[in-house]
């Protein structure tokens, strides 16, 4: 009947509780992902709109985003890129992965899961998987709705630069696609901070708003030129690195950097939660 | 066991140490930079040529670490003195040089008149700085008399380097910013020549006329600054030329009111200008020069280098985003002229790259790069050039009298703004005053890099011919026909002896150079426009007809993006950092492998708990010492007041809670967070915990998919009969009472019908008829084979429902057995007889038998039940102490009970023979059976017989201390 060697119940194993199917079924149908989602979506459109109905003023400021973002579709996605990468996209992550754990906290469901039993470093890797697949999705869904709309609207013209260079439509798409690839991983500092804050309190709202707080934080800190080089220790400070993938000749230094400077964090912070997460008494 | 629990975080720690270090390394400065010592010095230099009057030099001398050093001679632009340059010589001094900085004659505590760069005064004063530094001990020099001295500086300063190396050997290197070629052409530039073959290749190569339209708003801002500083501590006298040498005053007198200059003015410009000795200059040249620049165009620079490389110098170009107009060199750029200085000065280090690289500046100022920099092997001889035809009919160009309204297209100092909101809105063609010439959009994008060419035909009216004054610019037009002027400048040109006859003078004109990206879709325009309000343009009223003669050539510089390597440290970082998560991730796989240790003895025993204890940090114990024992087909009850220390033993239990000592063994295996065997342990612990959007049955099903054992082992129809839910079970669990979830909850923990069941007050919100079927249920449960853990801190619950029973208190365990012997202790026990006097006669004549008494008042009728009757007998208790009345379940079963309210102490009482009624006696080691056998054998009647003492007493008791519930 029972496994001998470990005590298990007939049809325990370790490898099959808690799969990604069920963590992912427990977390799509709640209202919060259907929502986040769906503003995701939104969003393309919200701007299609103001773009639409917005009348331009004879002294518009001439070569600003909102001009160029109506010059392609494909420019259309670099605005709604440009315009959600500094908090939109952060909320989102920090959302999915600052709720997942505190949420099931809140519910008190999560010590029915350890006691399944479902081991805490796998507990916590696959909520941090479903996470970082629906940030994905989510990641993924404004640019490709953009994309749609963008097209439909202002054609699939050519991906004018902020240089002013024009990109043909399937290099300025992959450039594109770069970036967003890039502003994934730029996220995973967002990511491991809202999973760590999210092991630490029971709160799910503490875990996303913290994490929120400490991006604009950054943001605020990043502004001040004043802090000179200072500001590279700043996990928000390479953010915007993905504008320099949207030229005719693309820089990978500031992308690099970037790319260490948040996987750094996140490594730190998601090791970090693992490390209180093995060892946290679990009262609720 | 303990290393191995502990393995992750000490890979997590390890990999945290990794990264910290790593970025330690990385981004930390590799040491505080020196700090620099600056001396103020004051230099006298000879007055004029072949005076023995001096004047004194305000300098600073800023002393390098280690000397003797090379020198560096620093100038300042026009209008600001010597601690301008403070920042700059400090870095420069960082980096191993010793710098002298010099505040100019005629500027600020220097003495003298400013004579404009004059060879005989200024670059005499260089000269005597140059011998200066050689005598010093701490300057490494070329010979006797001959330092070794580098000399930069910022437009004027940077004509003072040039002027300085083309008249005196000892100069080794130059690095002029910003600074001009010939002061008539970039004052008074006239950008028309007469059409022929190409001029020089270079990409900002203007060819120019001479009789040029003065720059009247520059040279009045420079003028006007110049000469209403005073040096300090002298007594400031009324006076139009302020501290300007008398011939400079009157020179620009003459410009400023007449507009035109005589021979004299146009020799003195030229004299002071470096284009009279870059035919000397063969020292390495490092030029930079201002994108953002209405005063010295790239044209300037682009003549000093044509003509350094000419004589035989090495020059590099360098274009950045500023200039007079816009920002100063940005540190990067200034360590960029450092090296260029300290290795030709030193001849150590790699050689500088003599790449040309410029910089397209974004449209975009918020967030992300302001800029690219381009890069060309080398400042290009022949700059590739394409010619776009322009379209646009002859127009009429109407110059107004007086040149009012003019055309705007900067404001010096200002034009920074030319490509954004402001340049846009300042940037006025009054109609009627220009004629308009466009591209058409362009296929792809293009970026003019440097001074694009057009040929532009200028007619009079008939009967009205001679000279024109028009001004020529390159606008960038939206598709929106909004439109931009890079770089805000303006190309003045002369077009002289326009024919009487109305036919057009045909003039090559060279535009303003600019680095100006132009978007695919975009135009090119040329406007050709009669007034310019910064500069001094025809007041004669007058109608000229423009017509183009040629497309427009603009210069394409090609190149490659500034080699933006990707940075190695950054990647092995990545690196470093996934591989700390990899390691991560590994660590807990094979901390999840390990060997389960196994007690063999204990295999076939449900729960075995030894030493257990529970304290948290600030002294609180919650679970003191705790050891005890659960068979199979036991129901135990886990009995305890609040904050008896049950939950958080039930938490360990689960592997939820980290116990300080001690160890829980389920079936033999050690219990551990995760710990395989909690698998066979089914918990309900502490309230309900379901996701409050799926409906309860889907709680169900998505929980047991969570523990990824086989569907059919669920048995999910009977978790929900026991829930008992009914059609609820397909509503949200949000919408659930407390009750329902409770139900729910049990159900969940009877998933898979597990063989230690743990459930954590399990009455709490459910109704009597479902506490009486739970109690029923958990019985059946146990009889199956199972075994069931109860905890309550109800002492009718756990006496109803449990065989057995634990007793926590503060805790601690005190006391544990079956419910009976628990009850029974000591041998109190209980008869109801029909003949109380007897009763107790028989009784007290038997061996051991003490403490015979009848119990006052006879209305209790039925005083307790056996033991066994204990858990069979289910009357409906509502629960909680202070419901002592309950309906009878059956004629069968004991009457109500008091659960908490204290016994009154037996008294004895007459004992009138016949009387029916309770008796108590302490029946010591004698079993109450043969008590029963004996009082049934003198023929009395026994109704009931059980221990006397309730589990009330007997908790009370035990716990010492009064009712606490």
């Amino acid at each position: 009947m029972t496994d001998v060697s470990t005590g298990a119940a007939p049809g325990y194993r370790v490898g099959r509780t808690l799969s990604l199917r069920v963590e992912w079924l427990r977390q799509v149908r709640r209202v919060r992902t259907r929502v986040t989602l769906g503003l995701l979506v939104a969003v393309p459109l919200l701007l299609l709109l103001a773009f639409e109905l917005g009348t331009g003023s004879p002294n518009r400021r001439s070569g600003d985003l909102v001009d160029l973002g109506t010059s392609s579709g494909l420019n259309f996605v670099t605005f709604a890129i440009f315009s959600s990468a500094n908090f939109l996209f952060v909320v989102v992550v920090a959302l999915f992965f600052g709720d997942t754990v505190a949420s099931e906290a809140s519910w008190s469901s999560l010590k029915y899961l350890l006691a399944i039993p479902v081991p805490r470093s796998r507990l916590l890797r696959q909520k941090a998987i479903i996470a970082a697949a629906l940030s994905l999705l989510g990641l993924l869904l404004l640019p490709l709705v953009a994309l749609g709309v963008g097209v439909a609207t202002y054609g699939g013209g050519e991906l004018v630069t902020i240089f002013g260079e024009a990109l043909p439509f399937e290099t300025g798409a992959m450039r594109l696609f770069l970036s967003v690839c890039f502003i994934a991983v730029q996220l995973t500092w967002v990511a491991g901070l809202a999973l760590l804050l999210s092991v630490v309190t029971d709160a799910p709202l503490g875990a996303v708003g913290g994490t929120v707080l400490v991006s604009i934080l950054s943001q605020i800190l990043d502004s001040i030129t004043a802090l000179g080089d200072l500001r590279m220790y700043l996990p928000t400070h390479y953010s915007m690195a993905f504008l320099d993938l949207l030229t005719s000749d693309p820089s990978w230094k500031d992308i690099s950097w970037g790319a260490f400077s948040a996987l750094a964090y996140g490594t730190v912070f998601i090791l970090y939660a693992a490390r209180r997460f093995a060892r946290k008494d679990v009262t609720s | 066991m303990a290393f191995l629990r502990n393995r992750i975080p000490l890979l997590a720690g390890l990999g945290i140490l990794l990264i910290g270090a790593l970025l330690a390394w990385l981004l930390l400065p590799a040491s505080r930079p020196a700090d620099i010592r600056s001396t103020d010095v004051t230099i006298p230099v000879a007055a004029a040529p072949d005076s023995p009057q001096t004047i004194d030099l305000d300098a600073t001398v800023f002393q390098p670490e280690r000397t003797p050093a090379p020198a560096v001679l620093l100038a300042h632009g026009f209008g600001g003195n010597k601690d301008d340059l403070r920042d700059q010589a400090t870095e420069l001094a960082r980096s191993g040089m010793l710098v002298l900085t010099f505040t100019a004659r005629g500027f600020g505590k220097s003495g003298g008149q400013i004579a404009l760069n004059s060879p005989d005064f200024e670059i005499a004063d260089g000269k005597a700085l140059v011998s200066w530094l050689a005598q010093r001990p701490d300057v490494l020099k070329d010979g006797p008399d001959d330092p070794k001295v580098g000399v930069s500086g910022g437009s004027y300063g940077g004509a003072f380097a040039l002027l300085l190396a083309g008249t005196d050997k000892r100069v080794d290197v130059i690095a002029p910013v910003i600074t001009y070629n010939d002061l008539t052409q970039s004052l008074l530039p006239n950008n028309a020549t007469a059409p022929g073959p190409a001029g020089a290749g270079t990409p900002a190569a203007a060819a120019t006329g001479g009789d040029g339209v003065l720059k009247k708003d520059w040279v009045g801002r420079l003028f006007a600054g110049a000469a209403r500083s005073p040096q300090p501590g002298s007594k400031p006298e009324p006076s139009v030329c302020g501290r300007f040498q008398p011939q400079v005053c009157a020179a620009y007198i003459e410009l400023a009111t007449t507009g035109r200059p005589g021979a004299a003015t146009l020799d003195l410009l030229h004299r002071n200008s470096p284009a009279t000795v870059t035919g000397n200059i063969t020292v390495p040249t490092l030029l930079v020069q201002g994108e953002q620049d209405t005063l010295f165009g790239l044209d300037q620079a682009d003549a000093n280098a044509r003509q350094i490389r000419a004589a035989g110098g090495t020059v590099k170009v360098v274009w950045y985003p500023g200039g007079h107009d816009g920002e100063q060199p940005d540190q990067k750029l200034r360590g960029q002229i450092g090296d260029w200085l300290h290795h030709y000065l030193t001849k150590s280090g790699a050689e500088p790259s003599q790449g040309f690289s410029y910089t397209v500046r974004s449209p975009f100022r918020s967030g992300g790069s302001a800029g690219r920099t381009v890069t060309a092997p080398g400042y290009p001889d022949q700059t590739p050039r394409d010619t776009l035809p322009l379209s646009g009919p002859q127009q009429p160009v109407l110059t107004p009298p007086g040149g009012n309204p003019a055309s705007t297209s900067s404001i010096p100092g200002l034009s920074a703004f030319g490509g954004s909101a402001v340049g846009s809105l300042l940037s006025v063609d009054p109609p009627g005053q220009f004629a308009l010439f466009q591209t058409e959009p362009l296929p792809a994008q293009l970026t003019v890099s440097g001074v694009s060419t057009v040929d532009v035909q200028v007619a009079g009216m008939p009967g009205a011919g001679g000279d024109a004054t028009l001004f020529v610019k390159l606008y960038d037009v939206a598709p929106d026909g909004r439109r931009t002027l890079p770089g805000g400048a303006v190309a003045p040109i002369r077009v002289q002896n326009i024919p009487a006859d109305g036919s057009p003078a045909t003039v090559r004109v060279s535009l303003p150079g600019v680095v100006a990206p132009i978007a695919a879709g975009h135009r090119l325009a040329v406007v050709v426009a009669s007034t310019e309000s910064s500069y001094a343009g025809d007041t004669q009223p007058s109608i000229h007809l423009v017509g183009m003669a040629s497309g427009l050539t603009v210069p394409k510089v090609g190149g490659t993006r500034e080699a933006a390597a990707v940075p190695l440290p950054a990647l092995l970082g990545i690196g470093a950092a996934l591989l700390a998560l990899l390691l991560a991730v590994l660590a807990a796989t094979i901390r999840r492998r390990r060997a389960d240790t196994v007690q063999e003895s204990l295999t076939g025993v449900p729960l075995a708990i030894e030493g257990l204890s529970k304290s948290y940090p600030g002294g609180l114990t919650a679970v003191r010492d705790l050891s005890f024992r659960v068979e199979q087909g036991q129901v135990l009850g886990l009995l305890g007041p609040n904050g008896a220390g049950k939950t958080t033993t039930l938490r360990m239990l689960m592997g939820l809670v980290h116990p300080s000592a001690g160890t829980i063994r389920v079936f033999g295996h050690a219990i551990f967070p995760g710990a395989p065997v909690l698998s066979r342990i089914g918990s309900f612990v502490e309230g309900s915990g379901f996701l409050p959007h799926a409906s309860g049955m889907e709680n169900l099903r998505l929980y047991w998919a969570a523990t990824g054992r086989p569907e059919s082992e669920a048995r999910f129809d009977e978790a929900l009969e026991i829930a008992g839910l009914g059609t609820s079970v397909r509503r949200r669990v949000g919408t659930y009472s407390q009750g329902m979830r409770q139900r729910l909850a049990i159900a969940q923990a009877m998933l898979g019908l597990p063989d230690l069941l743990v459930l954590d007050e399990p009455a709490n919100g459910l109704d009597p008829p479902q506490i009486h079927q739970m109690r029923d249920v958990l019985r059946r449960y146990a009889a199956s084979g199972r075994t069931v853990l109860v905890s309550s801190h109800l002492l009718s619950e756990v006496e109803q429902t449990c065989t057995h029973v634990v007793v926590m208190h503060r805790g601690a365990l005190v006391a544990e057995g079956e419910v009976a012997d628990i009850v029974a202790g000591g041998g109190a026990a209980t008869f109801t007889v029909d003949d109380r006097q007897r009763a107790i006669a028989v009784l007290e004549a038997m061996d051991g038998v003490s403490e015979v008494a009848p119990e006052h008042g006879a209305i209790i009728t039925n005083g307790a039940a056996p033991a066994d009757i204990l858990v069979d007998a289910v009357p409906d208790v509502a629960e909680g102490a202070t419901s002592p009345e309950a309906a009878p379940r059956n004629g069968t079963s004991p009457g109500p009970r008091h659960a908490a309210a204290p016994r009154e102490a037996a008294a004895p009482q007459d004992g009138t023979p016949g009387d029916k009624g309770v008796v108590h006696a302490n029946l010591g080691g004698l079993p109450r059976s043969v008590a029963v056998a004996a009082l049934v054998d003198a023929g009395i009647a026994v109704d009931s017989a059980g221990p006397r003492r309730r589990l009330e007493d007997a908790f009370l008791q035990l716990v010492g201390e009064g009712p606490s519930l």
